[in-house]
């Protein structure tokens, strides 16, 4: 149970939070046409002639947008309808060529699944949380209007008109604009995972229109605005936070909250009125009469379930079980596609070259990868070239480290010197002398220089005064010039001090 | 040497192939009858070049001993709904005007293929709908036909009324068509030619503007059943471009057909028997019985119990996705534009519909506004869906007592210009023979059957199976030797 709530003058505030998040498909080519679907083209280079609504144009639906959609749908563990049909949303406006968007209104392709918010005490979600997923419909992109290319025209972009997008429409099950950030990341992870969609939300890739409504904990639904196109997981949340606490200070003024469609504004973090539910639309949707109802055979099912990859609530389970990591850095490592990919060809290859399993290096190599090499990578900045840090490098690295042949502090400054050269670790390690000294006779030798030379400290120590031994092995490794084998030396340091 | 313009597809093609002419004498003889014909008001543009380039790659195969097309040196009108790459295709509408295609229909593209030449581009029905070719914003189609005794206009039918009146005018041996309620059949009934709605699927839609899209087939208008099977052959097949497009293999109608119906049943539907249906028509509905029952047909009765609700559901279908269709023609990209001083966009699209569209495409815009609208979406578009599939039941049971279907093909002969104009509803029921086949999507035809006591042609339909080209076509060969039907308008333009 989520404790968000708004203290408001006449008590506590329940926040109830329905995302709609459209993610485009990650697919060479639009949902209904042969044209490119690249970001940042030059305006109008990606539109075919259906795009564009010439006369006569018909859509064919693209295999691989359906696919994409159909594996997100089976990584969410939706119903997959075999059988789905597309539908026409009508309304005029300049961006919409066709004069109708092709949705999926009344029988979408994918149906109820669910997704799970792991517990995070620190941004208040004090336990795992499912949260229900309604549907997922395919749909098209609009295009894009540019109000600054005249003083008093507008122009048309149709680059993204006819894209494919996912809709993807959670139930109004989130409480807090914690869970709906960790819902959207969540999402986004698994889309990701699945490669249907790039999430970039910068680039528009993905975006969500947000429902919010208040009520008094235990009434029924309160009546619900939808803020549209939010594009950062930071804005869906301030979205949220200010649209209920302005919803309960109307509502504590005594007035009603209108069922209307609002906007973002980043610059204030606040939302304002973009159209009353009495300029609504009547979207006049019947189903496409150029598109065939779309039936999914058996075999295209199995591939799209057998090309799924291990998923984030899986992986993170195996790092924690199989690899015997922390919840923490499983957490972590599992967040994003890049991290866990790093983090998996690194264990392998460590694991190879020190010749033990994965789960008996892998505390090793995460906490390397987690802290220990994106530490470095920063303090150097400019100076590394991260394309230096190859896996085969790190892994050389991690194995003196396994052997004792060089400290944590020597691998940091190898690792330094990888980034910025290119060399080969070992080869470093000799020629810079950055290997700790495991040779004992050398050890002992300055040991017992030191136990000579401090007999009073050494009279202290044994009588009783133990915090001297950590001077001992201070000046045994400053005798060393830091390089001795701090295992070994305080080995032979308890032996001779007795 | 043979006037070639009396010729039709068929015997052009052969005459070509054996060298009795050349292709280039055969486009010029049309481009000099087209060009003679302005009267009728046919054609919206003509293209004498495409007709006599077609021709001469004709002949220089020919004369390269290469393999000739199954049209090979036939020039065509082309129904001005097709997209022509470098023609202007208007659909007969003023939001068109001007509009010139950088691409070329699938259908069009076979024929050319298939070694066909383009006289023109035929005036039609605004965007298809009209069943008289009076909603054209380039004026009228006048049918060559007179009525005995009365030098009034008359209606070549619509909405394919440019492309029956040239047919029948001898100004083009063939034309294509469209059908969504009967603009095939209908006009070629009107004009005492053939026309063929193909099963749909048949025929690509691809670079077609779109009417109502779930109902919409291309196909030939000829003067023979013979002259279809080989034109449809070149017309139809499957395009990965429509979405709707049967994949399936196109039989070689021509050489198929058979017009001995020995041990073939031909179903007459009780519910065609209709009040307001000419005594004429009637008449030649029982004459096609006697003639398909001497090619060795056995006569059923059969019952088709939704027809009557087919035409409403009709009306509200084919406007509703009308609505959606021609929503593209904004003002935004391509074709009119009408954007007073300083006035924002949903006035420019005020404006740009209200100066392009005509009364009736209005008016079906507005019906099918009005039945997807919410509220009465599912009391009209549910339930006429329903009726819709009610009817597609209807022809199926049908189907498993006969192999083909006979009707009349319209409830009366052409009739003047101007004289249906006071109640669309009346030029609406038109249709009401033509519609449910194709609500159903099943092939049907109309071939000539005989000159009322007026002295107009009157059609006689078949409806087949789907895919069942062939068994309508071999029914419509049967009718055909036996109606002798050779009555031609006397040239008056």
């Amino acid at each position: 149970m989520s404790n968000y709530r708004i203290q408001g003058a006449t008590g506590e505030w329940e926040v109830v939070i329905g995302l709609e998040v459209h993610a485009q498909v990650t697919s060479a080519s639009k949902l209904f046409s042969g044209a490119a679907t690249a970001f940042g083209a030059e305006p109008n280079s990606q539109v075919s002639l259906v795009d564009a609504a010439m006369p006569g144009m018909l859509p064919v639906p693209n295999r691989e947008c359906i696919r994409q959609a159909v594996r997100t749908g089976m990584a969410i563990e939706a119903q997959i309808n075999a059988w789905s049909r597309f539908d026409r949303k009508n309304y005029f406006y300049a961006d919409l060529p066709q004069g109708y968007q092709i949705s999926q209104l009344y029988h979408p392709l994918v149906g109820e699944g669910s997704l799970l918010i792991e517990a995070d005490e620190k941004a208040g979600i004090p336990e795992d949380k499912v949260i229900g997923i309604e549907r997922i419909h395919v749909e098209q992109d609009a295009g894009k209007l540019m109000h600054d290319q005249h003083p008093t025209m507008s122009y048309v972009d149709l680059n993204r008109s006819g894209v494919a997008l996912m809709e993807i429409v959670s139930k109004p099950d989130m409480r807090s604009p914690a869970e709906a950030g960790a819902y959207l990341r969540k999402l986004r992870a698994i889309l990701r995972y699945v490669g249907s969609c790039d999430g970039n939300m910068e680039e528009g890739s993905m975006r969500a229109d947000v429902n919010v409504s208040v009520r008094k904990v235990g009434e029924p639904f309160g009546t619900r605005t939808e803020t549209k196109n939010v594009n950062s997981v930071r804005f869906v949340m301030q979205a949220i936070e200010h649209e209920a606490m302005r919803q309960v200070d109307v509502l504590e003024a005594g007035g009603k909250v209108d069922q209307e469609t609002r906007l973002f504004d980043p610059g204030t973090g606040t939302t304002r009125t973009m159209r009353s539910k009495e300029d609504a639309h009547d979207y006049r949707y019947f189903p496409d009469p150029d598109l065939l109802p779309l039936v999914l055979e058996e075999d295209f099912l199995a591939e799209c379930r057998a090309s799924l990859p291990e998923l984030p609530d899986a992986k993170r389970k195996r790092y924690v079980e199989v690899l015997g990591l922390t919840s923490y850095n499983a957490r972590e490592l599992t967040a994003e596609v890049e991290t866990f990919a790093r983090f998996e060809t690194l264990l392998a290859e460590t694991a190879k070259v020190i010749g033990k399993d994965e789960p008996a290096v892998a505390t090793q190599v995460a906490n390397w990868s987690l802290s220990v090499a994106p530490g470095v990578i920063k303090a150097l900045g400019d100076e590394g070239d991260a394309a230096n840090a190859t896996a085969a490098a790190q892994a050389s690295i991690l194995a003196m480290q396994d052997k004792g042949e060089i400290s944590g502090g020597q691998a940091k400054e190898i690792f330094e010197i990888v980034l910025k050269t290119g060399r080969d670790p070992s080869e470093i390690a000799e020629a810079e002398g950055l290997k700790q000294v495991s040779d004992t006779g050398a050890i002992e030798a300055a040991v017992d220089a030191i136990i000579a030379a401090n007999a009073d400290k050494v009279e202290q120590y044994r009588a009783g005064k133990e915090a001297l031994f950590g001077f001992f092995v201070g000046q045994t490794m400053k005798a060393m010039q830091g390089k001795a084998n701090p295992q070994l030396v305080n080995q032979l340091l308890k032996g001779k001090l007795g | 040497m043979t006037d070639l313009t009396s010729l039709g597809v068929k015997d052009i093609r052969d005459g070509v192939a054996k060298g009795d002419f050349t292709a280039r004498e055969v486009a010029e003889s049309f481009n000099a009858a087209v060009a003679e014909a302005a009267a009728l008001n046919a054609f919206i543009v003509t293209t004498p070049d495409h007709a006599l380039a077609a021709a001469d790659k004709v002949d220089a195969a020919r004369a390269a001993g290469e393999q000739l097309g199954t049209m090979a040196g036939v020039p065509i009108g082309m129904k001005d709904l097709f997209a022509t790459h470098g023609v202007q295709t208007t659909a007969a509408s003023h939001i068109l005007e001007g509009f010139t295609p950088r691409y070329e229909s699938t259908v069009s593209q076979k024929l050319w293929d298939a070694g066909a030449g383009m006289l023109g581009k035929l005036n039609l029905d605004q965007f298809a709908m009209g069943s008289s070719n009076e909603t054209s914003y380039f004026g009228n189609v006048t049918s060559p036909w007179k009525k005995a005794g009365s030098n009034a206009a008359m209606s070549p039918g619509g909405s394919s009324g440019g492309s029956s009146a040239a047919v029948a005018a001898r100004i083009a041996p063939a034309a294509t068509g469209t059908d969504t309620g009967g603009s095939i059949r209908q006009p070629a009934a009107f004009t005492g030619i053939c026309g063929i709605k193909p099963t749909y699927g048949r025929c690509s839609r691809w670079g077609i503007v779109a009417f109502a899209s779930s109902l919409d087939q291309a196909g030939p208008m000829a003067r023979s059943v013979e002259d279809c099977a080989i034109m449809l052959g070149a017309m139809a097949g499957f395009d990965p471009k429509d979405a709707t497009s049967l994949q399936m293999d196109v039989p070689d109608w021509e050489a198929a057909l058979n017009s001995d119906l020995r041990g073939k049943k031909v179903g007459i539907p009780r519910e065609y028997r209709m009040e307001g249906t000419d005594q004429a028509i009637l008449d030649s509905w029982e004459q096609g019985k006697a003639w398909l029952k001497d090619a060795g047909a056995e006569i059923v009765d059969v019952s088709l119990p939704h027809t009557k609700y087919a035409l409403p559901a009709y009306y509200i279908v084919a406007p509703a996705e009308a609505s959606s269709n021609l929503a593209r023609y904004d003002g935004v990209r391509y074709g009119l534009r009408d954007l007073p001083d300083g006035v924002g966009l949903q006035d420019m699209y005020a404006a740009t519909r209200a100066a392009g569209f005509g009364d009736e495409v209005k008016r079906r815009i507005l019906i099918g506004t009005y039945v997807l609208s919410a509220g009465f979406y599912d009391a009209y578009y549910t339930q006429a869906q329903k009726v819709r599939a009610l009817v597609a039941r209807d022809f199926e049971r049908a189907f498993e007592q006969c192999d083909v279907i006979l009707a009349p093909t319209t409830p009366t002969a052409s009739f003047p210009l101007g004289s249906m104009n006071e109640d669309p509803l009346t030029m609406y029921l038109n249709d009401v023979f033509a519609v449910p086949a194709s609500l159903a999507g099943l092939p049907a035809m109309s071939v000539p059957a005989t000159i009322n006591a007026d002295g107009l042609p009157l059609g006689l339909q078949l409806v087949g199976r789907p895919f069942d080209e062939q068994g309508v076509l071999n029914a419509g060969l049967a009718i055909q030797q036996r109606a002798g039907f050779t009555a031609k308008p006397e040239k008056w333009w």
